[in-house]
């Protein structure tokens, strides 16, 4: 009776799994169920079908949030992976001042997204950021207008967020370098390989599972990205940098169409298993099955 | 013990007081609003005062952002933890909240004092009237119609005041040329969609533009002015400067006052900052209604009364809602808020050169315009003014594709 096994442990789990079933699968439910109505302001049923959903994806505005955040996704997580990763090396040669450094580097992470988003807002505005120091200083050709440049803001934004979340895989990766045996070090001097070539082709490898873990912590902020972008753009120029999340909660709020707002987050829940579900399946069933043989 | 039994007295026996006090008539009200700048402030404790001369207790709930503060509203009636009162504009947004019957009817005290009678426009009227009981009461009227022109930027130039968009456009490039931003816009949906009806009012009248609005007119929106109103925009955007994107409604009406730009289209809730900055309607700015027909738009505020489980707190209701259009009351709050109020027998002896042109032109009915959110509900104008926002921002995105999209949104039925 593998059931009973642990009675301790699954009365311990039981508050957690009752909560999880109740509050989430319960709230996905009642989500889907109201996806399929015409609520406005407060939640009805009025069924109409799949309306709703018929009239999200006719939305230019979804197109772009849907595009923002692969966009967004693709650029904060290779720009983390590799700045982070850079920093890391560079602090791994044993430079003096390293703990300066690496508070420097990891500060922007203790800051709350909407802080950060409020400092690049003043940073890359035009006409009172950078930019306008650069011609006060004299450089007349300098030009940074990402930021109300509809097809560079949402880059605009990877860079604040990139800023924020590098420090952290810096850390991650850090640590890592430091767990690699001197031995390693030792034989591949003797070996006479390129520093470059052992951090690209033999460090790189060994430090797998804190790169897995830095796209795992990265990927889960990405789908939730919603502070930042609303305290540096606001989603626009226009709403050139709006995101999924932003369409539900404007939706949700300001625009009182409840229907809609229930069925783009059930679009979000759906596109998030689609992406889960093979890596779930294979570290927790393939993985399993393979260590077992 | 006997210490602790004496704090827990002094702690609990102030409160079994004013329980008792509760009991003999005093009443106690929350009210959800989102006026927090410095003169909103001073407009709703003018409501606050007034109640609390009364007698009565006022718990103030104030909310940044009118997002924000109607969707805490809509959460706690459904919550089941309805305030006494919450603020709503002038529009549909509370429409759903009266056919599901969460709000407390205000009839009896509505036909008891006569607010038909006195109630001015009419218009208010229908906004709060559903199936023949008053739900809301309306507190004052802000008007988008205006432009906001710094004097001394068309004296600099040598360039009259413009009256009207086309003479705006003409003197554009000149102020350009002087180096001074001719048109002060922050790049807000809001904004944007605000100062796009201003000018489609202006180019077009309002009986056309409310056949687009109200009734759909398929044919109205063809007839070719439409795509005229959105050749001026696209056109009037070219003089704004690139520090547009995100830039909030007072910031950019700062730039008009310090010089830094020639004009600006903001509703008449722009007074105040020039008030504060020290500068004088007329002599040092000129607000102006432009175009040929001038308009009053009736945009501004209502308070309605979510209903409650307890019966003591209708009465509640019933007496803020009679306070709130008191003349006396309705002269101090709208003095202090800058805003019409929703009765003509107040005293408006306060009123400034700009407000008072406000005041005469809504005596004249055919002046008086709705505005698109008086018909359509808040996904329909938040879907239009994507549109608007969208084709402000997108140099590449056509009118007459703008056109197309438009008819989208004006028969998807939202």
């Amino acid at each position: 009776m593998p059931l009973f096994r642990n009675i301790a442990s699954m009365v311990a789990l039981l508050p957690m799994i009752v909560i999880s079933l109740t509050v989430f699968v319960g709230c996905i439910i009642y989500s889907f169920v109201y996806s399929l109505t015409n609520s406005k302001l407060v939640p009805v049923i009025n069924y109409v079908g799949f309306d709703q959903y018929e009239r999200l994806f006719k939305q230019r505005k979804w197109d772009v949030a849907v595009e923002n955040i692969f966009i967004y996704g693709f650029v904060f997580t290779i720009g983390c992976l590799v700045i982070g990763f850079l920093l890391a090396v560079l602090i791994d040669q044993k430079i003096r001042g390293e703990s300066l450094f690496r508070t420097i580097f990891l500060y922007p992470y203790a800051m709350s997204f909407v802080v950060t988003g409020l400092v690049w807002k003043w940073v890359l505005n035009p006409t009172f950021g950078l930019e306008n120091s650069m011609h006060m200083w004299g450089f007349g050709w300098f030009e940074l207008d990402w930021l109300v440049n509809r097809d560079l803001a949402i880059y605009a934004v990877c860079i604040a967020a990139v800023w924020q979340g590098a420090g952290f895989v810096m850390v991650l990766m850090l640590a890592g370098l430091r767990g690699i045996d001197e031995d390693i070090w030792k034989s591949l001097s003797i070996e006479g390989v390129a520093k470059w070539k052992s951090y690209l082709f033999v460090i790189l490898p060994m430090l797998r599972p804190m790169v897995v873990t830095a796209i795992v912590l990265i990927a889960a902020g990405v789908v939730k990205v919603y502070d930042l972008i609303l305290a540096l753009t606001s989603g626009g120029p226009g709403y050139a940098t709006t995101t999924p999340a932003m369409y539900v909660m404007e939706n949700f709020f300001s625009r009182a169409n409840l229907g809609q707002a229930f069925a783009a987050s059930i679009i979000m829940f759906i596109s998030v298993v689609c992406i889960l579900a093979p890596w779930a399946f294979y570290e927790f069933y393939l993985r399993n099955k393979y260590a077992a043989n | 013990m006997k210490k602790l039994f004496s704090i827990l007295l002094t702690i609990f026996l102030p409160l079994s007081y004013s329980n008792v006090s509760k009991a003999a008539g005093h009443m106690e009200a929350e009210v959800i609003h989102w006026w927090t700048s410095g003169g909103e402030q001073a407009a709703i404790s003018q409501f606050a005062e007034a109640w609390q001369e009364m007698g009565n207790t006022w718990i103030d709930t104030a909310i940044t952002g009118g997002d924000n503060a109607r969707g805490t509203t809509v959460n706690r009636i459904i919550g089941g933890n309805p305030p006494t009162a919450a603020q709503f504009n002038i529009s549909k947004q509370f429409v759903d909240l009266v056919e599901q019957g969460l709000l407390q009817s205000l009839e009896e005290v509505a036909s008891a004092e006569g607010w038909r009678d006195f109630i001015y426009p009419p218009e208010l009227i229908e906004t709060c009237e559903f199936e023949g009981e008053f739900y809301c009461v309306p507190v004052n009227i802000h008007s988008w119609q205006w432009m906001w022109i710094n004097n001394d930027v068309y004296k600099q130039v040598g360039l009259p005041v413009p009256q009207t968009f086309e003479d705006f456009l003409a003197g554009a490039p000149t102020i350009q040329a002087a180096g001074i931003i001719p048109l002060a816009l922050g790049g807000q949906g809001w904004q944007e969609s605000g100062m796009f009806d201003v000018v489609a009012s202006s180019i077009m009248g309002f009986p056309l533009m409310r056949s687009v609005y109200r009734d759909k007119d398929l044919d109205a929106f063809r007839d070719g002015r439409f795509e005229s109103v959105l050749n001026t925009y696209r056109e009037l955007n070219q003089f704004t400067d690139e520090g547009s994107p995100g830039r909030l409604w007072n910031d950019t009406t700062a730039m008009v006052i310090e010089g830094k730009a020639a004009m600006q289209v903001m509703g008449d809730w722009a007074r105040g900052e020039f008030a504060v900055a020290g500068m004088e309607a007329m002599k040092d700015y000129s607000c102006v209604i432009p175009g040929k027909e001038k308009y009053v738009a009736l945009g501004g505020d209502v308070f309605v009364f979510p209903k409650n489980d307890d019966p003591k707190v209708k009465d509640t209701q019933l007496a803020m809602a009679s306070m709130m259009v008191n003349p006396t009351v309705q002269a101090k709050f709208n003095n202090a808020k800058g805003s019409l109020p929703m009765r003509l027998d107040v005293d408006t002896s306060a009123a400034d050169a700009c407000m008072q042109m406000g005041l005469d032109l809504i005596q004249n009915p055919d002046a008086i315009m709705r505005e698109s959110d008086d018909w359509n509900t808040p996904a329909f104008t938040a879907a239009w003014g994507d549109i608007i926002s969208e084709f402000r921002n997108d140099p590449n995105y056509t009118v007459a594709q703008a056109m197309d999209d438009l008819e989208g949104v004006l028969t998807s039925g939202l």
